[in-house]
C-alpha cells in the first residue's frame, strides 16, 4: 500500500491489516500516556483545501499520538479560485521534505492527481475528495461495525469481517463520498449494503454497484437491517429541486422517532451510525441520535485510531502483526 | 507572389483506387494520368502513397486573437499543414470574440500571411457568445473574410427563439449555423459523461440527453424555417438516431464527429488526468461504436477535429479546475484510418468525402474539397497508409501539448501537403509557406 486514495482497490487482507492495526491504536488511545514514538522526526502535512473541523482534528490527534511533526496548510478554495495551484503547493511540500500528505479537497480526484502526477513522491492520504471518496471515514465506520458485531456476538474484533451484516446507508448518495467509500469497503468485508435515497439523490447507472437500492426507507427496514448509517443532508439541495422541502425529506427518509422505534423493536440488535455533523430533526431525530443504539461518538473515537493505523502503515511499511507478537 | 513551380507526383494511388501521375503547375492540377512526363517538374515519388484532396477542418480553435499562449494562427496553421489540411475553419471563441467584421478580417489576414493553410474564420452567432442577441452576421458575411459559417461553439445557442432567428437570418447569405448542442441547465458544473464511470468517480455528469434534446429541437426548428443546420461534435448514440430521423424526413441537417469521440471512452477519466477532459465529454464504448457506424452509414457527414490547444497550466491541475479540449489537427487522419479505414468501415474515397469534399461544401469553401482532376486547384495530400508512428505531443507543431494520444502508436502518416500548388509539407516535414495566396 503506497497511498490511501480510495477503498475500492483495498483487498480484504489490506482492510483487515488496517482495522487490526487500528484496534491496537485504539488501546493506545485509552492509556494515560497516549503516545507511540513510531513517527518521531517525520513530518506530516495536513493539506486542507476544504473546511473540515472534525476530520482535521482527528488527523491531528492521530499524528500527535504517533509523535510526528505536523504542518497544517489551510488553503480553502485557493486552487479553484486561481490562486496557488495544487501543483505548486505539492512541489513546495516536496521541497520542504514532507514525509506524507493528508489531503482534503473539494475536487473529486485531487488526491489521486497529487499521488500520480509526479509533483511529489510521498504517501498521500485522502481525507475526502469532492463527491468521490473518503476512505478513512469508511474505515472508521467498518471499525465501529466490527465493534458492534463483537459486542453482540462476544467475538474478538481482531480478524473479524462483517460477513452477512446488513447495513443500510440512507440519504444523499449522489453527493456522498462517505457512501461510495463504504460501499466498496463494507462489501469487501462481506457486508450487504443497502442504499436508501430519493431517486434524485442517487447517481444514474448504478446497476453494477454491489448493493440493493431502496427508494422507500420503510421497505428497507422491513427487508432487515443490522445497522443504519444516516448521511448528512445539505439543506441547499432542496433549492435545486432534489426534494420539495426539508419536512418532506425528514418524513420520507429521516430516522424519525417512529422509524427508530421500529428498529428498536426488532428481534435483533441494531446500530445507528452517522458520519457527523448531524442535522438533528432533519435526517436523524434526537431520540435516535442520543439513544444507546447510537454509535456516533464511538465513530469519532475510532476515527483517530484508523487514521493512526493508516499513517503508521503507509509511512513505516509496517503491518498489524507488529503489535501482536506471537499471534 | 511565390514563383509557381511545377511538380510531378509519380505513382500515387488516387483515393486508394487507381494509380496515376499528377502534374501540378501554376497552382492547379494540370494533368492526371498514366505516365505523365514534364521535363521542368520536380519529381515526387509517391509509390505506395494515397492521394487525397487537401483536408478541410470545419472545427478548429486557433485561439488568436487574445489567447496566443494557447495557439496562434501561425502555429495552428503549421499543425494543420502537417495534418494534411489545406483549409481550416477557425472557431469564434477568441478574445475578443469573432463577432464583428474587424475580428474576422484580422483572423483571415493572419491566415493569409502565415500561408500554411487556408484560414476561414467562423463568426459568432451571438454577440460575445453571450446567447442574448445576434452578432453582426451580415457585416461578417460581407467582409473580406466572407464568413458563411456561424457558431457559438463552446456555448450552445440555447434560447430557442434566438436559434430560430439565427437559422432564418443566415439564409440571407446562404450561411449555416453550426450548433454546439448542450442544454445548459442539464449540464451545470458538468465534468464528464454521466453514467457508470461518473457515478463511481463522483464527478458531476454531462448526460447524453443534454445533447440530444437540443439536436431534436434544432432539427425541428430547421425544418420549420427551411434552413440548413450543422451539428458540431455529435457524441452520443441517441444523437445519431435523431439525425437519422431528421435526414429521413428531408431536413437539411449535417453532422460532425471528432476523431477523439471515435476512439476514446470515459473509462479514461478514471485516471483523473485532465488531458481527457473535453466538451462534449468522452462517452461510452457503445457511443463510440454507434458514431463509427453512423459515419459508415452517412448519417454523420464529416470529421471535425475540434482541435483545442491549451497552455500547460490549464491541464496540469485537478480535474475540476482544468480546461476542456484536446489538440487534434496533427493526428486526425491517423485516428480516422485506425478507427474507420483499417476496421473496414469506410474506404479512402469515403475519407476524402468526410474530411474534405463534404466539409468544404458545408462551409462553402470554394477551391477546397475538389476532385483530383485536371483544372482543379492543387490542394491535395499524400498519405502513407503503411506507416506507423508513435505520437509525441512535444514533437508537434501546435503549441498545445494537451494531446490524449501521447505514446499511442497509430497508422498512417502525411508525407506531403500541397496548398495552392505549393508543397507546404514534403517528406512529412514543413517546408515553406505560400505567400500572398489569392492576390
Amino acid at each position: 500500500m503506497r497511498h490511501l486514495l480510495d477503498t475500492k482497490d483495498l483487498s480484504l487482507a489490506d482492510a483487515l491489516n488496517i482495522l487490526d492495526t487500528a484496534d491496537y491504536m485504539g488501546e493506545i488511545g485509552q492509556r494515560e500516556v497516549k503516545k507511540l514514538p513510531v513517527l518521531q522526526g517525520r513530518t506530516v502535512v495536513n493539506l486542507f483545501f476544504e473546511d473540515s473541523t472534525r476530520t482535521r482534528l482527528s488527523f491531528e490527534a492521530a499524528e500527535k499520538r504517533l509523535s510526528a511533526d505536523i504542518i497544517n496548510f489551510s488553503a480553502k478554495g485557493s486552487s479553484v479560485s486561481k490562486g496557488e495551484s495544487l501543483k505548486d503547493t505539492a512541489q513546495t511540500l516536496a521541497a520542504i521534505n514532507a514525509d506524507a500528505v493528508v489531503i482534503r479537497h473539494g475536487a473529486s480526484g485531487a488526491p489521486q492527481r497529487l499521488a500520480e502526477a509526479g509533483w511529489i513522491d510521498v504517501p498521500v492520504l485522502n481525507a475526502g475528495d469532492g463527491t468521490h471518496a473518503h476512505p478513512t471515514q469508511a474505515l472508521l465506520d467498518a471499525m465501529t461495525l466490527r465493534q458492534f458485531r463483537a459486542q453482540t456476538t462476544g467475538a474478538e474484533t481482531r480478524g473479524l469481517t462483517l460477513e452477512g451484516m446488513r447495513v443500510a446507508i440512507v440519504g444523499d448518495i449522489l453527493h456522498s463520498r462517505v457512501a461510495r467509500s463504504n460501499l466498496w469497503l463494507l462489501t469487501t468485508l462481506g457486508a450487504q449494503v443497502k442504499f436508501v435515497a430519493p431517486p434524485t439523490l442517487l447517481p444514474v447507472e448504478t446497476e453494477d454497484w454491489p448493493c440493493e437500492i431502496f427508494y422507500n426507507f420503510d421497505e428497507a427496514i422491513e427487508s432487515g437491517v443490522d445497522a443504519v448509517m444516516m448521511l448528512r443532508i445539505q439543506k441547499e439541495r432542496m433549492h435545486n429541486a432534489f426534494f420539495p422541502s426539508s419536512e418532506e425529506y425528514s418524513r420520507l427518509w429521516g430516522l424519525t422517532p417512529e422509524r427508530f422505534a421500529r428498529l428498536d423493536a426488532a428481534d435483533h440488535e441494531t446500530a445507528v451510525l452517522h458520519p457527523g455533523p448531524m442535522n438533528r430533526g432533519l435526517e436523524i431525530s434526537a431520540e435516535a441520535a442520543d439513544s444507546d443504539r447510537s454509535w456516533v461518538l464511538r465513530q469519532v473515537t475510532n476515527g483517530v485510531s484508523v487514521r493512526m493505523a493508516a499513517l503508521y502503515l503507509l509511512m513505516t511499511g509496517g503491518k498489524s502483526a507488529d503489535f501482536y507478537p506471537g499471534a | 507572389m511565390t514563383k509557381p513551380s511545377t511538380y510531378l507526383i509519380k505513382g500515387a494511388s488516387l483515393l486508394g483506387e487507381r494509380e496515376a501521375d499528377i502534374l501540378i503547375r501554376d497552382g492547379l492540377i494540370a494533368e492526371v494520368g498514366a505516365d505523365v512526363s514534364s521535363p521542368e517538374a520536380d519529381i515526387i515519388d509517391a509509390k505506395g502513397l494515397i492521394a487525397l484532396p487537401g483536408l478541410v477542418d470545419l472545427h478548429t480553435h486557433l485561439r488568436e486573437p487574445g489567447l496566443e499562449d494557447a495557439e496562434t494562427v501561425e502555429t495552428g496553421s503549421r499543425a494543420a499543414a502537417l495534418g494534411g489540411y489545406t483549409a481550416v475553419f477557425a472557431m469564434a471563441n477568441s478574445n475578443p470574440v469573432a463577432d464583428t467584421a474587424g475580428v474576422v478580417e484580422q483572423v483571415y489576414e493572419l491566415g493569409r500571411k502565415s500561408g500554411w493553410t487556408e484560414v476561414q474564420p467562423i463568426g459568432a452567432v451571438t454577440a460575445g457568445l453571450a446567447g442574448e442577441r445576434l452578432s453582426e452576421i451580415g457585416a461578417m458575411a460581407e467582409s473580406r473574410a466572407k464568413v458563411r459559417v456561424f457558431s457559438d461553439d463552446g456555448m450552445c445557442v440555447w434560447d430557442p427563439a434566438l436559434m430560430r432567428r439565427a437559422l432564418e437570418y443566415v439564409k440571407t447569405f446562404n450561411g449555416v449555423v453550426a450548433q454546439h448542442a448542450q442544454e445548459p441547465r442539464l449540464t451545470e458544473g458538468a465534468q464528464m459523461n454521466e453514467g457508470k464511470v461518473s457515478a463511481e468517480l463522483g464527478l458531476a455528469g454531462w448526460p447524453a440527453v443534454a445533447e440530444e434534446s437540443i439536436i431534436a429541437r434544432d432539427v425541428l426548428l430547421a425544418e420549420h424555417v427551411g434552413s440548413r443546420l450543422h451539428i458540431c461534435h455529435l457524441s452520443t448514440k441517441g444523437s445519431v438516431e435523431i439525425v437519422r430521423w431528421a435526414k429521413e424526413r428531408g431536413i437539411d441537417v449535417t453532422a460532425e464527429a471528432t476523431p477523439h469521440h471515435l476512439l476514446l471512452t470515459d473509462e479514461l477519466v478514471r485516471t483523473y488526468d485532465p488531458v481527457y477532459k473535453v466538451n462534449p465529454p468522452l462517452r461510452t464504448e457503445e457511443d463510440v461504436m454507434a458514431l463509427r457506424q453512423a459515419i459508415a452509414d452517412g448519417i454523420i457527414d464529416i470529421i471535425g477535429t475540434d482541435h483545442a490547444p491549451h497552455p500547460t497550466e490549464s491541464k496540469d491541475c485537478e480535474w475540476a479546475c482544468a480546461a476542456n479540449g484536446m489538440t487534434g489537427l496533427e493526428q486526425a487522419l491517423s485516428i480516422v484510418q485506425k478507427t474507420l479505414v483499417d476496421t473496414g468501415l469506410i474506404s479512402w474515397a469515403d475519407v476524402a468525402r468526410i474530411m474534405s469534399a463534404k466539409p468544404a461544401e458545408i462551409g462553402l469553401a470554394t477551391g477546397q474539397g475538389r476532385p483530383l482532376e485536371a483544372g482543379e486547384p492543387a490542394n491535395l495530400v499524400l498519405v502513407d497508409p503503411a506507416a506507423t508512428r508513435t505520437i509525441d505531443p512535444q514533437a508537434q507543431a501546435t503549441k498545445g501539448k494537451n494531446n490524449p494520444y501521447r505514446g499511442l502508436e497509430v497508422p498512417g502518416a502525411v508525407m506531403a501537403t500541397f496548398y495552392g500548388g505549393h508543397p507546404v509539407v514534403k517528406d512529412g516535414k514543413l517546408t515553406t509557406p505560400v505567400t500572398h495566396v489569392g492576390n
